[in-house]
Parts: C-alpha cells; sequence; structure tokens
C-alpha cells in the first residue's frame, strides 16, 4: 500500500528508477570491467568520446573512468547502506534508551549527544579515519559515529510521546519487562519518521565518503568516486572531467535518495500532501 | 528580565559546561587512541634519541603518570588556555589556531550570511506562487544544490570562473606581492571570498529555501494574514512586514542546529581554495601526523559552537516570547 502510493508520485518513482539503476552499475561492475578498476587501459587524460570502448576518458595514469565510476558505485552503496545501519542501531537505542527512561539515564545520554552534536561532524570523521588510518570499516566507523546523533534525538522525542500511551501503561502493569516493552511495543510505533531519516543519512554518509577521499583519506586500496575526484584534482584546469563525471555521480545518487526520501515521507503524511 | 528568564539562563550555561566537560575528556581518550605517545613522534622525526631522554621526556611532561592524573593535567591544562604543543610548527597550539581563526569565521559568517539571504528570498518567492511554474523551477534547482557536495560545487565554481572564464582568482585570501590601501585590500578579501562563499553556502541556501517555503505555506494560511490584506496593506508589506517575520523562526532554529556543519565544510572550502583558516590548518596537520594540533582546532571549533549556540538560544527567547523556557 505504501510502496504504491511511493511509486505514485513521480519523484518517487524517478528516485527509486535511478537508485536501481546505480545498485545495477554496482552488481554488474565485475562482469563489465574483468579486469578491476586499476588496470591501464589507454593513454593518460584521454578526452571523453575520444576514443571507442573507453567513453569517459581516462584518468592521470591512463585508467579507465568508466570502470572507476562502476566500481566506484560499489564503495559508495556499502558505505552508505552500512555506516547508516550502524548509525540507526546507536542512534535508536540510545534515544529509545533515553526516553523510555528519562530522569538520568536520559540527562546523561542526551549531553553526551550534544557533545557529539557540537563537533564539526566532517572534521570530526577525518580526525577519526587519520587516527585510525584509513579503510573502508575506518570510514564506515567515522562516518557512523558522526550521524547517529540526530537519530538519538528523533527516537527519543518520538519515545516520549509514545511512552504515556494506554497501552504501553497497561503492559507495564502486567509485569512485563522494560526491554520487551521497548521492543515490541514503543519501538514499533515510533519509528517511521527514523525510517524516512534513514534515506537522508544514506545520501550524507555517500558525500561524506566522497569527501574523505576527496581529501586523500579514502581506502587506498578501494576505487571509489571521492578517489577519482582526489586524482582529478592536480590536473583540474586541464582535465576537469576526471573531477566532474564521478562527481555527477556522486548527485544523481544523493539526488535520487532525497527524492525518494520525500516520496516516503509524503506517503506517510498523506495530509501534509498539499503543501 | 524575569526570574524564570535568569533560571533558563543559569540552565543553559550549565548544561553547555557540562557539555564542555564532556568535549574535552573526548578529546583526551581521541589523543590516547594514536598508536605511540608525543615522545615517540619526538624520537621518530629526530631519529637519535636514546632510551634514556625518551624516559626523561615521559617523567618532564607526565607521560609516565596514570592514565587517571593525565587525564586530570590535561584537563586543568585546557581550562588554562594550553592546548598542547605542536612540534611540527615549533609553536603552542592555541596561537597557531588562533592566527588561523579570522580566516575560518570570515568565510563561515558570509556564508550564512549568504545562505540565509538567498535560501529566504528564494524560499518567499517560491511561496508568494506555489505551484506555478517559478516555484517548480526554484524547487527544482534546489534539489540539485540540496545534493551536490561541496567539495564538487567548489571544483565546479574554480573551472567554470578561474580556469575557463578567468573572472575571479583560483584560491589564497589576498593578492600577494601588492601594497593596497584598506579599502582596495576589503575589495581584494571580497573579491577572494565569492568562490568558497558560494561553494560552502549553496547547500544551505537549498536547505533554508525548503524550509523558508514551507513555513511561509503555513504563515500565509492565518488569519491575521488574511486581516493584513484586508485592510488595505500591499502585497509587500504584507509578506516582508508580517509573513517573512514569523516565517523566520524556523530558519534560525536550523541556523544554531548548522553553525557546526559549517565549520565541517570549511575544512573541504579552504582545502580547495586555499585559505588560511583552520580548516585548512586541520587538513596539513592530519598530513603531518601532528595530533595535538588536531584536537586543538576540534576543541576551539567546539567551544566557538557552544557558545554561539548558548547566545542563539537566549536571542530566540527574547525574540519570541512564545517559546517555553521553563523547562
Amino acid at each position: 500500500m505504501m510502496l504504491r502510493r511511493v511509486l505514485l508520485s513521480p519523484a518517487g518513482m524517478i528516485g527509486l528508477v535511478t537508485l536501481l539503476l546505480i545498485v545495477g552499475m554496482a552488481i554488474s561492475a565485475p562482469y563489465l570491467f574483468p579486469k578491476g578498476p586499476w588496470a591501464l587501459v589507454a593513454r593518460p587524460y584521454l578526452w571523453p568520446g575520444s576514443r571507442p570502448g573507453i567513453p569517459f576518458g581516462t584518468d592521470a595514469l591512463g585508467r579507465d573512468i568508466l570502470a572507476g565510476v562502476f566500481y566506484g558505485s560499489r564503495v559508495s552503496l556499502l558505505v552508505g547502506i552500512v555506516a547508516t545501519v550502524c548509525a540507526l542501531v546507536v542512534g535508536i537505542t540510545v534515544g529509545a534508551i533515553a526516553g523510555y527512561f528519562g530522569r538520568v539515564a536520559d540527562a546523561v545520554l542526551m549531553r553526551i549527544t550534544d557533545a557529539f552534536q557540537t563537533i564539526p561532524g566532517f572534521l570530526f570523521a577525518v580526525v577519526l579515519v587519520s587516527i585510525l588510518s584509513p579503510s573502508i570499516s575506518t570510514i564506515i566507523f567515522a562516518i557512523a559515529t558522526v550521524s547517529w546523533p540526530p537519530v538519538a534525538r528523533l527516537t527519543r522525542a518520538e519515545v516520549l510521546r509514545v511512552r504515556e500511551s494506554e497501552y504501553v501503561q497497561s503492559c507495564k502493569i502486567i509485569g512485563m519487562s522494560a526491554p520487551r516493552i521497548i521492543l515490541t511495543q514503543v519501538l514499533p510505533n515510533s519509528l517511521s519518521p527514523v525510517i524516512v531519516a534513514a534515506a537522508v543519512l544514506v545520501a550524507t554518509a555517500i558525500i561524506t565518503e566522497a569527501g574523505l577521499s576527496f581529501l586523500g583519506l579514502g581506502d587506498p586500496n578501494v576505487m571509489s568516486w571521492g578517489t577519482l575526484i582526489n586524482i582529478g584534482r592536480p590536473s583540474i584546469r586541464s582535465t576537469w572531467f576526471i573531477c566532474i563525471i564521478p562527481g555527477l555521480f556522486v548527485v544523481l545518487t544523493v539526488l535520487a535518495l532525497n527524492l525518494l526520501g520525500d516520496a516516503i515521507n509524503d506517503a506517510l503524511n498523506p495530509h501534509l500532501r498539499k503543501r | 528580565m524575569d526570574r524564570q528568564f535568569w533560571t533558563y539562563l543559569g540552565w543553559r550555561v550549565l548544561q553547555s559546561l557540562v557539555i564542555i566537560a564532556i568535549v574535552i575528556v573526548g578529546s583526551f581518550l581521541l589523543l590516547h587512541l594514536v598508536p605511540g605517545d608525543m615522545v615517540d613522534v619526538l624520537g621518530g622525526q629526530r631519529g637519535d634519541m636514546d632510551a634514556e631522554l625518551m624516559a626523561t621526556l615521559r617523567e618532564r611532561y607526565g607521560l609516565d603518570q596514570p592514565v587517571l592524573v593525565q587525564l586530570l593535567n590535561y584537563v586543568g591544562s585546557v581550562l588554562q588556555g594550553d592546548l598542547g604543543y605542536s612540534y611540527r610548527n615549533a609553536t603552542d597550539v592555541l596561537s597557531l589556531v588562533l592566527q588561523r581563526l579570522p580566516a575560518t569565521i570570515l568565510l563561515v559568517v558570509c556564508s550564512v550570511i549568504t545562505a540565509v539571504f538567498f535560501g529566504t528570498m528564494a524560499g518567499v518567492i517560491a511561496a508568494r506562487h506555489a505551484h506555478r511554474p517559478i516555484d517548480v523551477i526554484i524547487s527544482m534547482i534546489v534539489l540539485v544544490f540540496y545534493a551536490t557536495p561541496i567539495f564538487l560545487t567548489g571544483l565546479g565554481l574554480v573551472i567554470v570562473f578561474s580556469v575557463k572564464l578567468k573572472l575571479l582568482p583560483i584560491g589564497g585570501l589576498i593578492t600577494p606581492g601588492v601594497d593596497f590601501s584598506f579599502l582596495e585590500l576589503v575589495g581584494d578579501v571580497a573579491l577572494h571570498l565569492i568562490l568558497p562563499v558560494f561553494s560552502l553556502s549553496l547547500f544551505y541556501i537549498a536547505i533554508y529555501a525548503r524550509l523558508a517555503r514551507a513555513s511561509m505555506l503555513q504563515v500565509l494560511d492565518q488569519d491575521y494574514i488574511r486581516t493584513a490584506y484586508a485592510k488595505g496593506l500591499s502585497t509587500y508589506n504584507v509578506i516582508i512586514g508580517h509573513a517573512l517575520r514569523n516565517a523566520l523562526l524556523p530558519v534560525v532554529t536550523m541556523v544554531g542546529l548548522q553553525i557546526a556543519e559549517l565549520f565541517g565544510g570549511a575544512v573541504l572550502t579552504e582545502t580547495i581554495f586555499s585559505l588560511p583558516g583552520v580548516g585548512r590548518l586541520a587538513y596539513d596537520a592530519v598530513f603531518e601526523r601532528d595530533y595535538p594540533l588536531i584536537l586543538g582546532v576540534l576543541l576551539v571549533c567546539a567551544f566557538i559552537i557552544i557558545v554561539v549556540n548558548l547566545i542563539i538560544d537566549i536571542i530566540y527567547t527574547l525574540l519570541d516570547p512564545r517559546v517555553e523556557i521553563s523547562r
């Protein structure tokens, strides 16, 4: 029912189709480019469209940018999804405990959340990745670390709303344990705004990963969109396409995720749709 | 000022102090995550230190003490304004950061003003013409801005305006080697800031445009707007004088929430445009593995953000008496 409503809105449809295309790129990369993204295929700095078979040209070492873009989609999606799942788990746990138990737990957890929110997220991610040395797992860890606080806030607000409801009170009276009430009663009724936020979280995570790789803090063994942009940066005055082509794929993916998020949001709140 | 306000103020200041304490302890823990301590780094650099000298140095800097004592020492020195010593730059961290801070503050303040101005303007125009072509066009541009990473905006602007059109400088804050009068200097800095400011604020223009449009549509529905029209005020008067003031409140809240993010974005912008700010300082420190300096930047930024948030909260309660302050 909800899926149909999402699909019926043009924005949701465009977002979903674009996203599926990018997922298709990620899946098909090793079949279409069995030599991998690091293989040298032609002379360096080959302009897009100047040779058949290499439509996006080559980078500073003569690697195929099209192959880089295909393999890059794997990294971006992987980092985006895994980091978001981690941020959701931490944020929902913190928010649920703070909201449900209140008092001391709430005060302590919320001040810690505040502290995380006052540190510039991207700068914090840069520091974490450089201290832990860049790799896919440290990048995911850093992105999750900087993106859980809003999830915790959102969850806490929703839990506070549900906590006083009669069905939660009656569970308490029949002696259900707190973890069981939270897991079976409170969370299922308070998570829908959090799920909507997840689409935007994935988008932000993809942007952060690209930014880190752009600064040279990407996993050195993995070709991501940010890595390609970083490779192209020194020669930006002449061969700017090396930066711009992978950059456009970042924009496309983020745009699709935002459209999808908006559509899901509208489907969940039909009365807001006229706005 | 009634008593309720002062209670609220005291409560907020206390809250801010707790957050600062958490941030300081957190930064100490981060410093301890780094493999090897300060003396190891120094030894690796010099290459001629024997074990005895290293032990003496550790004793002198208190690195042989238990972790808890080290933590207390660290908190104590941070509270006295001593953020450590950067061996790479042979200066203390605080003076290095303070020396680079003005450029970053200039960049962030200009970006906030640009983002709020253009964002609200776009949002108001879109709301005024809701569901008509202008609104659709603005909404589409806003969606693209919203999806473009800061560094890509920066690179794109450099390619178009510096490399292709040769209209604006490619980087730096001041044209080097020229003797300017004060006015010329201001003009020169402004010219250098146009691209960095727009690459940092484009994303926020999009956010504020969406926000201003939604809140404007909500406000335009209210009875007092109808009243304002009914008593014969011009459209301009109603929009600017009556509707905008109330529609701006959510935008102000958002600005407060996003100050931290702007400092993060400054790392990318300053790196692309080689601006001499703290973001660039942190970027260089990362590659020189100068951890006291990196954490110094983090601490100073966090401190500024906490203070700014406190000020915004206070202004907010003064501006809008409806805000509930008895939390």
